[in-house]
């Protein structure tokens, strides 16, 4: 979103000149003048300073020491990162967050993209139906994950489960979803795309709505075929779209905590593990605290690399736009 | 679009794809349909093979257990106590500070947006653990204190606050400033009338991030009449109980008032979370 702030900046630095010239005339002393802004900046600066940027440098600092409790911190140096890199918990958790992750971008993504095209094309032509299908499919994401979790554990239940009821209904052979480490993940997974399928295409349908119509309607007098339009007019226009929408979507899928937490609890043995259930544990259950310091670090790293190849892809097709 | 002139496989198609989005239309409303079915089957029937869809009988025992022997009805009252407290403030303080960005010229004025926006995709988890020890020393741990203040300083609020504001003329404000209002008074009586869409998508933002809250409840809150429901809920079921139909009552109570809010602001609502809350 930072490129639509650049822009907007450069409307008001004209306007604001003319208003001090004439805000000068009108007497004011130059003390209050300047004071206004950072009075009405002050409360949210101030908040923010403690309860974020405080914390942000005390993570920071903590991740370089040993602490398990209330005992005094400990300067370790790079300990706590290199113990990461050799345990078998973590490298687990960032193992399935990555899974997870992989499935957000090659079957949540596509499909919410699908989605989109559907309802906006001749598919589902009344509008009323349109705004019918937006809705039904944007209820899971309004919808706390809490409660998600409570839901989807009876329908995922072995014995009194809805899931394995239908699958018994078809004559297929059911399973214990949560209880076995190959499914237990995309059981997750599952819930995942459940919950995001509506959002996700809900911002493909407002990219959608941003390439003009007449661009395919007069490629299809030129004889261009449906596909032929989506694939070399519609798909390279939706690019930004598509790599806001992916790259957000696997940033999030690295903070995934509540469904693995509440429905596994990470397991069966690690198997639904993921970095943010990880770091509970470590942080709140062992108390030791500069290591997971350094857990939510790694995270942090993770989703700031992320946001970088975003800022630079975007770069890259702005210019490719521009010589175009 | 046209409907005319799409030819028969136009009609197969738009059959085909109607059919697979009324699929995925019937399971996505399905568990919410089965946590409601549920809420009203007295044990014995919620586990029972063959599983039915509805219930036999409208059983009201498990929202009778809900009120009676859970406090839930307490949960509830905090959950919004907490959520107003957080959004009011939240809008406050965007309000305020996205005004600042949008309307003057300062020194560090670029620096200082620029340090807000970098913190937008932070993730929590970071400062999870020192938060969490402020809370300790602070003795705020257990306290409402906690739930509400440290979520309030929001990076997309003075984000949203500001793209709103920049399109007030500033010749609007420079008349009230030669009329001698007062900057807080323009701040008051022109710019948060004129901010009310904003507010309306800050509020539905902030209300339902802190509505459905629940690692960082879970982290401070130890005692029962302080809980939210987000954080009630899950406690309920433990190797003593198994009240799932209890549960599943309380599931459909407490998602009820962000459901009847989308329904009646649904545009708006549509507008707040996805400059918010997009994950995946």
């Amino acid at each position: 979103m930072a490129w639509q702030t650049a822009r907007s900046d450069a409307t008001t630095v004209i306007p604001s000149t003319a208003v001090v010239s004439r805000r000068a005339r009108t007497g004011r002393t130059p003390g209050s003048r300047t004071m206004t802004p950072y009075l009405f900046l002050a409360p949210f600066f101030i908040v923010y300073s403690i309860f974020l940027l405080y914390p942000v440098i005390d993570a920071f600092r903590l991740s370089f020491n040993e602490r398990v409790g209330i005992s005094t911190a400990r300067f370790v140096g790079l300990e706590n990162y290199l113990a990461l890199l050799s345990d078998e918990r973590y490298l687990r958790a960032l193992l399935n967050t990555t899974l997870y992750a992989l499935g957000s971008l090659f079957i949540l993504s596509p499909l919410a993209l699908l989605v989109a095209l559907a309802v906006r094309s001749f598919v589902v032509p009344s509008l009323n139906l349109r705004s019918f299908y937006r809705v039904a499919f944007f209820l899971p994401n309004i919808t706390s994950f809490v409660v998600i979790a409570l839901m989807f554990g009876l329908v995922f239940d072995r014995d009194f489960g809805l899931l394995n009821a239908f699958l018994d209904a078809i004559g297929q052979p059911t399973h214990n979803w949560l209880r076995s480490e190959t499914l237990a993940l995309p059981s997750i997974m599952m819930v995942a795309i459940w919950t995001y399928l509506g959002i996700n295409s809900l911002y493909f349908l407002a990219g959608l709505q941003n390439i003009p119509d007449e661009l395919s309607e007069a490629a299809q007098l030129d004889g261009a075929g449906r596909f032929q339009v989506f694939w070399s007019i519609t798909l390279p226009l939706l690019r930004p779209t598509i790599l806001f929408v992916a790259i957000q979507a696997v940033i999030f899928s690295y903070q995934i905590f509540e469904l693995p937490f509440l429905l596994t609890r990470g397991g069966p043995s690690d198997a639904s593990l993921t970095l943010a259930v990880y770091l509970y544990e470590v942080g709140f259950q062992q108390f030791n605290q500069g290591y997971a310091a350094a857990i939510g670090y790694s995270l942090a790293m993770i989703s700031i690399l992320l946001a970088g190849v975003q800022l630079l892809l975007f770069r890259a097709f702005r210019d490719d736009e521009g010589a175009g | 679009m046209m409907t005319a002139g799409i030819g028969t496989r136009g009609r197969v198609v738009q059959i085909v794809g109607n059919a697979i989005l009324l699929f995925g239309v019937f399971l996505t409303i399905m568990p919410f349909f089965y946590m409601v079915s549920a809420s009203f089957k007295p044990g014995n029937e919620l586990y029972s093979i063959p599983v039915r869809v509805l219930p036999q009988s409208l059983f009201l025992g498990n929202y009778q257990l809900l009120f009676d022997e859970t406090s839930f009805l307490r949960w509830f009252a905090n959950s919004v106590f907490v959520a107003l407290a957080r959004t009011a403030i939240a809008i406050t303080l965007s309000l305020m500070a996205g005004y600042a960005f949008a309307k003057f010229e300062f020194r560090f004025k670029r620096p200082l947006f620029i340090l807000v926006i970098a913190t937008l995709t932070l993730p929590l988890y970071v400062i999870l653990v020192p938060l969490f020890s402020m809370m300790t020393s602070l003795r705020w741990t257990d306290t409402y204190w906690a739930l509400i203040l440290p979520f309030t300083a929001q990076a997309i609020g003075i984000f949203l606050a500001r793209q709103q504001l920049l399109g007030i003329p500033n010749e609007l404000l420079e008349s009230a400033r030669i009329d001698g209002a007062s900057e807080w008074g323009i701040f008051t009586r022109l710019i948060v009338p004129l901010a009310q869409p904003v507010i309306a998508v800050m509020g539905i933002l902030f209300f339902t991030a802190s509505w459905n809250d629940y690692i960082w409840p879970l982290i401070v809150l130890t005692s029962d009449e302080k809980f939210t429901v987000s954080l009630g809920l899950p406690s309920l079921i433990g190797p003593y109980s198994q009240e799932y139909g209890a549960v599943m009552a309380g599931s459909f109570l407490g998602t009820l008032p962000i459901v009847l809010i989308f329904l009646i602001f649904q545009r708006r609502f549509i507008e707040g979370i996805m400059a918010g809350a997009l994950k995946g």
